[in-house]
């Protein structure tokens, strides 16, 4: 007992500046993610519980495109993001448009069902090995504080993409009505809006945040079959904390539980990070169950 | 401009609309009245595509209506305030007048639009960064029907504007329908309140359970003693 406490190292020393500027960088990826699941939810009132396999499928697609392949690493990003853009349309055609009238638990199943789905194609079509496209950006460093380039790029990435979406959202015609949507479904066509292509849309640009994501994530992580496991439940869980279907809310939540994770990680253990994360996001769910920025339905 | 022939119309096993005739001439305004239930909603429902009709013919200015998809009713130049508003709540005032002019021919005039539907309703104006759902209901029945105008329609479908209203805000809301009229727009309009919209109307059609049982000029109407007692209280 006594020697897990003295292991807390937890003055406000460098050690804690770097673990919070890393959370800060880490919420950058996170809330990404959590924004593209957000808007699926917001806009068409269906989780895609497979979202992180669909980031999954997008590293895969950008190391086959640059290891097998051979193009060179922007022109496979950019496939990558166009694939998994293609993929989020081709997973709304076949398999959210037949249960849209259903039970939520249904929908939730039918896309866990692509989960495993893709983790076993995934599985077949590369194995179970660790792969990765050996890029090596280096770190830079502040006195005694180190950051990893790719930590830096992903954040400044995703901090960017996530600004031309909200311009794209407030400022255009089709933004505007995405926004408008979830608040009242049946009078869009009233407006000239047909609602099919607004989720055929909305699943496009859900899918393409998700291959940028996979563009980022390649950079620092690991490419394998489960890497959806160690994201989804995760991102998931910050979409709820932030109130499902509210991108702002999303957008906060990925900071605070980020924070929870490299803070918690380095002051305890870094398992421990998740498990404080999602204590956290317990305790909170038990006196706001519609999340911190949630509306009271 | 509007023509309705036989136009059957139902929820599933319960048919709320019998063989309604009606039509809807370039400049008029046309009032739909009747109780509770008699199938107003319905019907406004059924011109504007939210609702199939189950049989008989409808063309606006010689397009069949029910062959088009819902979402291009509004291109044939139809807008439709619907009951109750239906407001987008968290969107502001100019962002729910930017879905008006959602179609392609209404984005390319959205700065021309925006400017008229803003001089009709200065109010609007004032408040053009608000959320839509915190005004007055007075307010927001000037923004449903601003939003609508933002599309130029031919022909402006008014469903129970009054509907939820203070007194005081009813008559405003019946001076607004003056004004679109005086603009030049074509309305059809349905309401409960009897004596007021027979005021604004040329022409009323009365519908009592689903079925068109008395037509003819609003001044004829208004005059019908059997209305004056059941639906104007006199």
């Amino acid at each position: 007992m006594f020697g897990f406490f003295s292991s807390l190292d937890c003055s406000l020393d460098v050690f804690f500046v770097e673990a919070l500027l890393n959370g800060v960088l880490l919420a950058g990826l996170l809330a990404l993610l959590a924004l593209g699941l957000n808007l699926i939810f917001g806009v068409i009132d269906v989780v895609w519980i497979c979202y992180a396999e669909l980031v999954m499928v997008g590293m895969y697609a950008i190391f086959y495109f640059v290891q097998v392949l051979g193009l060179p690493l922007p022109l496979a990003f950019l496939m990558g993001i166009g694939l998994v853009a293609c993929a989020g349309t081709i997973l709304h055609y076949l398999v959210i448009r037949p249960v849209l009238d259903q039970p939520p638990i249904n929908q939730l199943l039918v896309t866990g069902g692509v989960l495993f789905l893709l983790q076993a194609a995934a599985t077949m079509a590369f194995g179970i090995e660790f792969r990765n496209l050996g890029i090596r950006l280096g770190s830079v460093n502040f006195g005694d504080m180190s950051f990893a380039w790719s930590r830096i790029i992903t954040f400044a990435v995703a901090l960017g993409a996530m600004i031309l979406l909200w311009q794209f959202l407030t400022r255009t015609y089709i933004g505007t009505a995405i926004r408008a949507i979830s608040q009242d479904r049946q009078i869009m066509p009233l407006m000239g809006v047909d609602q099919k292509k607004i989720y055929l849309a909305t699943s496009a640009i859900g899918g393409g945040l998700a291959g940028l994501a996979a563009c980022l994530m390649v950079l620092q992580y690991d490419i394998y079959p489960q890497i959806g496991l160690q994201f989804g439940p995760l991102v998931f869980m910050i979409c709820v904390l932030g109130g499902l279907g509210n991108m702002v809310g999303g957008f906060v939540a990925a900071f605070i539980i980020a924070q929870f994770i490299t803070i918690g990680g380095s002051c305890v253990a870094t398992e421990w990070g998740y498990a404080i994360a999602f204590l956290f996001f317990m305790l909170v769910i038990f006196v706001r169950p519609q999340g911190l920025f949630g509306a009271k339905s | 401009m509007l023509d309705l022939k036989n136009i059957d119309a139902g929820y599933g096993a319960f048919q709320a609309l019998f063989g309604i005739s009606m039509q809807v001439n370039a400049g008029e305004a046309v009032a739909v009245i009747g109780a509770n239930g008699a199938g107003k909603t319905t019907l406004m429902r059924v011109i504007s595509g939210m609702l199939p009709a189950s049989s008989g013919t409808m063309t606006m200015e010689g397009a069949d209506l029910r062959m088009t998809p819902p979402h291009k009713i509004i291109e044939l130049g139809i807008a439709h305030v619907p009951e109750s508003r239906r407001l987008f709540p968290r969107l502001s005032v100019e962002d729910n007048l930017r879905l008006g002019a959602f179609i392609p021919s209404a984005r390319a005039h959205f700065a021309e639009r925006l400017d008229y539907v803003y001089g009709l309703f200065p109010r609007l104006k004032e408040r053009r960064s608000q959320l839509a759902g915190t005004m007055s209901g007075g307010e927001q029945q000037m923004c449903a029907i601003g939003r609508a105008l933002m599309s130029k329609p031919k022909l402006v479908l008014l469903d129970e504007p009054s509907m939820g209203l203070a007194p005081v805000i009813v008559q405003q809301v019946f001076e607004l329908v003056r004004r679109i009229r005086s603009e030049g727009y074509t309305v059809l309009i349905v309401e409960q309140n009897v004596s007021q919209v027979l005021k604004v109307a040329d022409r009323a059609y009365l519908l009592e359970v689903g079925r068109i049982v008395q037509s003819g000029s609003a001044a004829q109407l208004a005059a019908s003693d059997d209305i004056r007692k059941a639906y104007m209280g006199i």
